[in-house]
């Protein structure tokens, strides 16, 4: 550890006004602050601060989404060996997921830290801790099909026109890593229309079976295909097809806990996402006009991307709406719109980028609501009590 | 006494090391004492006396350029020695070489029940006790020509490693008791006095004269004067009201019964790096250098912050610095200028977070000190849904502090912007995981509405 801060101390000055690197500044302090905690000080207001700080909590969010990846990881190897017909052992699958996977989230890294870096030096302002988060969840999104090309470019978007352009992380309306999954659906729809979410690129001596499509549970299920839906069991462990970390019911909600206990994510907005699904879901059952509809509401729980946006996507503090009664209508919004583009809209299966989108959009409108609420909370005051102000205002 | 509690739920008390122990020592007399116009937010000063200049107790040593009736005098006898100033000459301190006693200037005592509203404003403003009356908007001292709507005084103090009020008024009932009747006089309103349901026990508090006694319950910052008033009789557009610190009403009580400023005062010596945390008693002005000899944790004082008041909303002094003039407490904790490796990473025990992010939230019990490193880098806002659970008032944190930060000041009026004062907003600081210096931004907003109204 010593070493490692003299080197420290040896490079530093190169970095600084008037070093040879000092344009690149920014870049080092990224890198010096990940290693160190600066020995910055309180100089004016509260003299001690919280521990608490953005880098800290997006490696929380982080942690939070290894159960998702590991069994993501897995579930790239099963549905392979599903798809050439062979019984795996755990290991032969998580194997073949960790060679797929590892490219994508190296590329994913690649691209959008660059964008990150570059905007960071020519801003000169400091690296934000965002993208850690964001690199991952767009990797976790996308289905294990997906070429390293476009995931790149995906990226780059995501940052510049996700973030950047509004002043950076914080400043953000949607969410980038849905707003580059956008960028795909809308820029390339066939890879990510839920048909051939598998990974079947064959090795040498396996054979597809036949009639192997790949497709997910969902996009057959929008054609009609209620029989394509997996057992219970299979999609509470994420025994299916489709986007990397999306499958797994029973990882996602390890990892919302985990958000839900440190408070990095808002259980508020978790819940009400469940309870706007709920109400959805058995709306439909009640109305029952065709099969989709009838779909029990616990398996709409289970399927498709839901619980994975609703404890991840739906929760990102800057895109969501920020006042606590807000969080509840927005919350409770998206779960219904979820179920409801699911159902209703057969041009999309998964509704469940789309919904937090829309809903990303509207977030400041609720909010404005609910501010305007506690402003005649005060304005009422006033009237209430005309006495006093009259008073004051002629003295 | 209002019959109901009012019980505040949210806010936090930050458990450090350093309670002082209830034991009451003498301050050896300083050579020197000093009163420093940056602890009266808005004034500007202007020199009264000259240097060399014989001076009494009480004797006016300069007044407020922007409201000459309000003059600030000395709280001990002796010579005017100097001024120090600081960037852009701005006056720090006006420091006076005190005599081995003091001598008073009289101001004729007499009992306020007896005086009319104009003797009572007189003998303040001649005192130049007036600058111990404080308003609320803008948390500045009062203007003698306002007339308050109500009056507040709290009984207790909820800030970490605060002194508790029941030892200060030990002996000094009647001063405190005469302060609220002084007060009581300048408002056609009421006076409000908090108490601590669970920690003010004495009956001068608990059963006051001539006030309406209000209970409160609740962490930090309960105990602040902003969030009581917006509990009790909330500050809106328009409205003024005004406040008074604990232990300056006490020297309101002493002006009137004995007809002198008397600036003794009790202060709480805290902090994880006093040695023997205890209460001192001292005269207003006083240095600190006295009560911090032998008695720090390291000699090397670069290694540690010396504090006026607490640790959330205090002034930095150095060591031998001077007591701030409405501070009951000093602190001294660990400066945090060094780096730490993976610091933001690893969950060290002895790290505190408010969130449940660190383990300390397993551990309530412990006690903690903490230093002065900012523990990360200013961001822009990230995370939300902290700020509100520590501040106890119907007020959105987030929201005003962004109404300021685009200088609407029509929606920061509409979010509360007169009900707080920069210390109501201590905690939010404390807490901001993108390091916001909320109780600056909340400041400069209050001066700049304030001077595009005056």
């Amino acid at each position: 550890m010593k070493a490692i801060k003299n080197i420290r101390d040896k490079i530093r000055p190169h970095f600084e006004t008037g070093g040879r690197f000092s344009k690149f500044y920014r870049a080092w302090e990224a890198f010096d602050t990940f290693l160190f905690v600066p020995e910055k000080t309180t100089f004016k207001g509260s003299h001690i601060r919280d521990a608490i700080d953005l880098k800290r909590t997006m490696i929380y969010v982080i942690i939070s989404l290894i159960p998702p990846l590991l069994v993501g990881i897995w579930n790239i190897g099963q549905q392979y060996y599903h798809a050439v017909g062979i019984d795996p052992t755990i290991q032969e699958s998580f194997t073949l997921g960790l060679i797929r996977i590892i490219p994508l989230i190296i590329v994913s890294y690649a691209a959008g830290l660059a964008t990150e870096f570059i905007f960071a030096v020519i801003h000169n302002k400091e690296v934000n801790e965002g993208f850690l988060v964001t690199g991952l969840l767009v990797v976790l999104i996308l289905p294990p099909t997906m070429p390293l090309w476009m995931v790149a470019v995906a990226n780059i978007f995501a940052v510049i026109v996700g973030k950047e352009i509004f002043g950076g992380t914080g400043m953000n309306v949607v969410n980038p890593a849905l707003l580059s999954r956008s960028f795909i659906l809308f820029g390339y729809p066939a890879y990510l229309s839920g048909e051939v979410y598998t990974y079947t690129e064959v090795q040498e001596g396996h054979q597809l079976v036949d009639g192997y499509s790949g497709a997910t549970p969902l996009s057959l299920v929008a054609e009609g295909e209620m029989e394509a839906i997996p057992s219970d069991f299979n999609m509470f462990i994420g025994d299916m097809p489709g986007v990397i970390g999306e499958t797994s019911f029973a990882a996602i909600m390890l990892g919302g806990l985990f958000l839900a206990i440190t408070g990095v994510g808002s259980l508020r907005i978790m819940l009400s996402v469940f309870a706007g699904g709920i109400f959805m879901a058995g709306l439909f059952n009640v109305i029952a006009l065709n099969e989709y509809m009838m779909i029990p509401i616990h398996k709409h729980l289970l399927l498709g991307a839901f619980a994975f946006g609703a404890v991840y996507m739906a929760t990102d503090p800057v895109t969501s709406a920020q006042t606590g009664r807000g969080k509840y209508i927005y919350g409770f919004l998206i779960g219904v719109l979820i179920i409801l583009i699911r159902v209703v809209n057969p041009g999309f299966p998964g509704g469940v980028m789309l919904a937090i989108l829309l809903m990303n959009v509207f977030a400041p409108l609720i909010d404005h609501y609910v501010i305007q609420a506690n402003i005649k909370r005060r304005m009422k005051r006033i009237k209430n009590n005309p006495v006093n102000v009259k008073e004051n205002l002629n003295s | 006494m209002s019959k109901t509690t009012i019980k505040l739920k949210k806010g936090l008390n930050i458990p450090l090391k350093g309670e002082a122990e209830k034991i009451l020592n003498t301050a050896e007399r300083s050579g020197l004492y000093a009163i420093q116009p940056p602890d009266f937010h808005g004034i500007v000063p202007k020199m009264l006396v000259k240097e060399g200049e014989n001076i009494k107790a009480g004797s006016p040593l300069f007044y407020d350029k922007n409201n000459e009736k309000i003059i600030f005098t000395s709280p001990v006898s002796g010579k005017f020695k100097e001024i120090i100033r600081g960037e852009k000459r701005r006056i720090l301190e006006v420091r006076v070489k005190a005599d081995q006693d003091d001598d008073y200037l009289d101001f004729g005592a007499a009992d306020p029940k007896n005086l009319n509203h104009e003797d009572i404003m007189n003998k303040l403003l001649a005192s130049g006790l007036w600058s111990t009356i404080r308003q609320r908007p803008y948390s500045v001292i009062a203007n003698p020509d306002d007339k308050p709507k109500a009056i507040f005084v709290s009984a207790f103090d909820s800030a970490p490693l605060a002194p508790d009020f029941d030892f200060l008024i030990d002996g000094q009932e009647d001063e405190f008791q005469t302060g609220l009747d002084v007060l009581k006089k300048l408002t056609k309103g009421k006076v409000h006095l908090s108490i601590n349901e669970k920690r003010t026990m004495r009956r001068a508090l608990t059963h006051a004269r001539n006030v309406e006694v209000h209970k409160f319950t609740g962490p930090h910052p309960s105990g602040n004067i902003g969030v009581q008033i917006h509990h009790i009789d909330p500050v809106n557009i328009g409205d003024i009201v005004w406040y008074v610190d604990f232990q300056n009403v006490i020297m309101l009580g002493r002006l009137f019964k004995n007809g002198i400023y008397d600036g003794r005062k009790i202060i709480a010596l805290t902090g994880s790096e006093v040695k023997r945390p205890r209460y001192w008693r001292v005269i207003q002005g006083a240095s600190v250098e006295n009560l911090l000899k032998n008695n720090l944790s390291t000699e090397d004082s670069s290694s540690l912050r010396f504090i006026s008041g607490n640790v959330l909303t205090g002034s930095k002094i150095y060591k031998e610095g001077f007591i701030g003039f409405y501070d009951s407490q000093v602190t001294v904790i660990p400066e945090g200028n060094k780096p730490e490796f993976m610091g933001w990473l690893l969950p060290k025990p002895s790290k505190y977070s408010a969130t449940r992010t660190l383990f300390s939230w397993l551990m309530p019990w412990k006690k903690y000190r903490l230093d002065t490193n900012l523990n990360g880098g200013n961001r822009a806002f990230v995370l939300t849904g902290f700020y509100e659970k520590v501040l106890p008032m119907d007020i959105l944190p987030m929201q005003l502090i962004k109404a300021i930060m685009i200088n609407d000041i029509e929606l920061m009026e509409k979010l509360g912007i007169y009900e707080v004062a920069p210390e109501d907003f201590a905690l939010c600081e404390f807490i901001c995981p993108s390091k916001t210096e909320m109780q600056s931004i909340i400041r400069d907003a209050l001066d700049n509405i304030q001077k595009e109204f005056s």
